[in-house]
């Protein structure tokens, strides 16, 4: 399960690193979404995987952290509320700039740069 | 409600903020203008108020929810955290009311999104908790992304998309650290994790410096460090110079977590693991002083050179924290105050200097002249000797004090040249900058400039922030022991962890 959980995160991660190095707003964005599955996923993880354990300290052996998915429940609410900043932002600056790239001008190979 | 003294520097300007989304104070601009200078006013005595507690009774803990540390989230008030609480309150309420003479019509929700970027700041200038900590820059972040935006043009929209995808990445990274941290020590209270830390063994220890590390780059990146500076020039010289007045407190919470967290975490007591970013903190700060210099040098006008002198003072702090010795620290706290006062100031008057000179803004080069000359130049020299570090404002005691700390640091001869040459760098930029604006001009007052005398409010705004060079300077006695008093208590491990630990009582 460990192995599963890791290569799922490292994988979010590599994709969400390599989206957000890429020039335009659209893919930058679903690339910071990426990287904040990975992170999420990857807080819960600091509590160790269990199965079937309770998920409050008490007199038995084995139990489940909740603090990690506390944790990851205000980490999700925040990334929400980012994400859809980050999104309205994009937008704004498709139209102010005139172009979705990150830089606001196209640099062709042909052409001049546009400012 | 004195037990909660603690908490109502946060509280305070959550309500502030709420309120002033209020119907009455939301439609009527007069009304809402005073409401929120008075809201932010109480908030500045109540930080005050509680300073004046933690010099009386000591350290103040707060338990939220009556939640014992390490279980629960403590807000710690010492006198280093109470301090800066003091500066940001009385910065939300200067930006507030040099707002007021018209810039806060410029866009929507101008007086509550200081408040709340106020309450960011005092949260994480206040709280004990990592992942706390977290949150309140995520609180401060969403806050700075709204203002930055405020009555902004083209380049203003670029330059906010690149800060808001940069903190995000930042902020993941945050999380990543939080997540290695707590999985390899089981706690997010700072005091808790700078026990464990000292106790670690094998592998972890490697585990909890990436984690550590990791932390380093997320606070650089907040702070402006070198690699992960480029974004603070552009972001602050095209946002509304009243926000990045403000801005100038946000920088000094990156400065002051990577304080906290390399003094009581990673400090004397970790064991393996002491001391193990000062030696990328020291050479970093030193490669961002010269290059905030070089900025200074090359800026082209006047909100850009202030920028840049944000830079370098980021550098110098980052040094100063990078020594860690008591002295170093006091020198730091100092100069910490007196560099987020004089940097404000000086993007308050880039501001009204652009204004009365027309179409050259505030670009240096010649221009139509200013129309009030004397009261923008007596004020603009003033900061301008406070910031190039001249006797005898508080930028000279500042200099000769850090200078006095570093005197027996390792490397102290790579140091020395570099910062007084920067220093020189300063004081050619200002030179050339305030003689270039206010002499060298070469058409008439324009009718436009007329309409742009300077408001009462905005005057007023102006000489709190210019008046705190002098000040600092004439009271720099009870200053400096304060600044003493406040950087022993940081590098005062034990006590620290008991009074986190015990307290909340």
């Amino acid at each position: 399960m460990e192995l599963l959980y890791a290569s799922c995160v490292g994988l979010l991660v590599a994709c969400g690193v390599f989206l957000i190095l890429r020039a335009r707003t659209f893919t930058v964005v679903l690339g910071l979404t990426m990287l904040s599955y990975a992170v999420n996923l990857f807080l819960f993880s600091s509590g160790r995987l269990s199965l079937n354990q309770a998920a409050v300290l008490g007199y038995s052996s084995g139990y489940a952290d909740p603090l990690p998915q506390a944790l990851v429940l205000t980490a999700i609410v925040i990334g929400f509320a980012m994400t859809a900043f980050v999104v309205i932002l994009a937008i704004r600056g498709r139209a102010d700039l005139g172009s979705d790239h990150v830089d606001g001008s196209v640099k062709d190979k042909n052409e001049k740069v546009k400012v | 409600m004195i037990q909660h003294l603690t908490f109502l520097p946060v509280l305070l300007p959550m309500l502030a903020g709420v309120i002033l989304l209020l119907p009455p104070f939301g439609s009527k601009t007069a009304s809402r203008r005073i409401t929120s200078v008075l809201l932010g006013t109480v908030s500045f005595l109540v930080s005050l108020a509680l300073l004046l507690k933690v010099q009386t009774e000591g350290t103040q803990v707060y338990a939220v929810g009556d939640w014992s540390a390490p279980f629960g989230i403590v807000l710690v008030a010492d006198p280093f955290s109470i301090l800066l609480v003091c500066l940001t309150t009385l910065l939300g309420v200067v930006c507030v009311l040099y707002a007021s003479a018209g810039d806060d019509e410029k866009g929507s929700f101008f007086h509550p999104l200081v408040h709340f970027l106020v309450l960011g700041v005092n949260g994480a200038f206040l709280t004990g908790d990592a992942f706390n900590l977290f949150v309140f820059f995520e609180v401060l972040l969403i806050a700075s992304y709204a203002l930055l935006m405020h009555g902004g043009d083209k380049t203003n929209t670029r330059a906010a998309l690149h800060y808001v995808i940069l903190n995000l990445v930042g902020s993941a990274i945050f999380l990543i650290a939080l997540g290695i941290l707590y999985g390899v020590l089981g706690t997010l209270n700072m005091a808790d994790m700078a026990q464990k830390v000292a106790l670690l063994q094998g592998d972890n220890v490697f585990l909890v410096k990436i984690g550590g590390l990791l932390l380093l780059v997320v606070f650089a990146l907040k702070g402006a460090l070198l690699p992960l500076h480029l974004w603070l020039p552009n972001t602050y010289a095209t946002a509304m110079p009243v926000v990045a007045a403000l801005f100038a407190i946000m920088t000094k919470v990156g400065v002051y977590s990577m304080m906290r967290v390399y003094t009581l975490i990673f400090g004397e007591e970790a064991g393996e693991l002491s001391h193990m970013a000062q030696s990328w903190l020291w050479w970093l700060a030193l490669a961002t002083i010269a290059m905030g210099a070089m900025g200074v040098l090359a800026s082209k006008d006047l909100r850009k050179l202030t920028a840049n002198l944000v830079i370098v003072s980021v550098g110098t702090l980052v040094a100063l924290a990078a020594v860690q010795s008591v002295e170093a620290s006091s020198a730091a706290i100092y100069y910490l105050v007196h560099s987020t006062l004089v940097t404000a100031a000086l993007f308050l008057l880039a501001d009204l200097i652009g204004r009365q000179r027309g179409v050259a803004s505030d670009r240096i080069a010649a221009g139509p002249p200013l129309y009030q000359p004397k009261l923008l130049g007596v004020c603009f020299l003033i900061a301008a000797i406070a910031v190039i570090g001249m006797p005898p404002l508080s930028g000279f005691i500042g200099k000769v004090w850090l200078l006095k700390a570093t005197l027996n640091a390792e490397y102290t001869f790579v140091f020395w040249p570099l910062y007084l040459l920067a220093s020189l760098a300063i004081l050619m930029g200002m030179s050339k900058a305030g003689s270039t604006v206010f002499w060298h001009h070469h058409d008439k007052i324009t009718e436009g400039a007329k309409q742009e005398c300077v408001h009462p409010a905005q005057l007023v705004a102006l000489v709190i922030l210019i008046s705190g060079a002098p000040l600092m300077s004439i009271f720099a006695g009870p200053l400096s022991e304060y600044a003493t008093g406040a950087a022993a208590q940081l590098h005062d491990f034990n006590n620290n962890i008991n009074v986190i630990l015990s307290g909340g009582q």
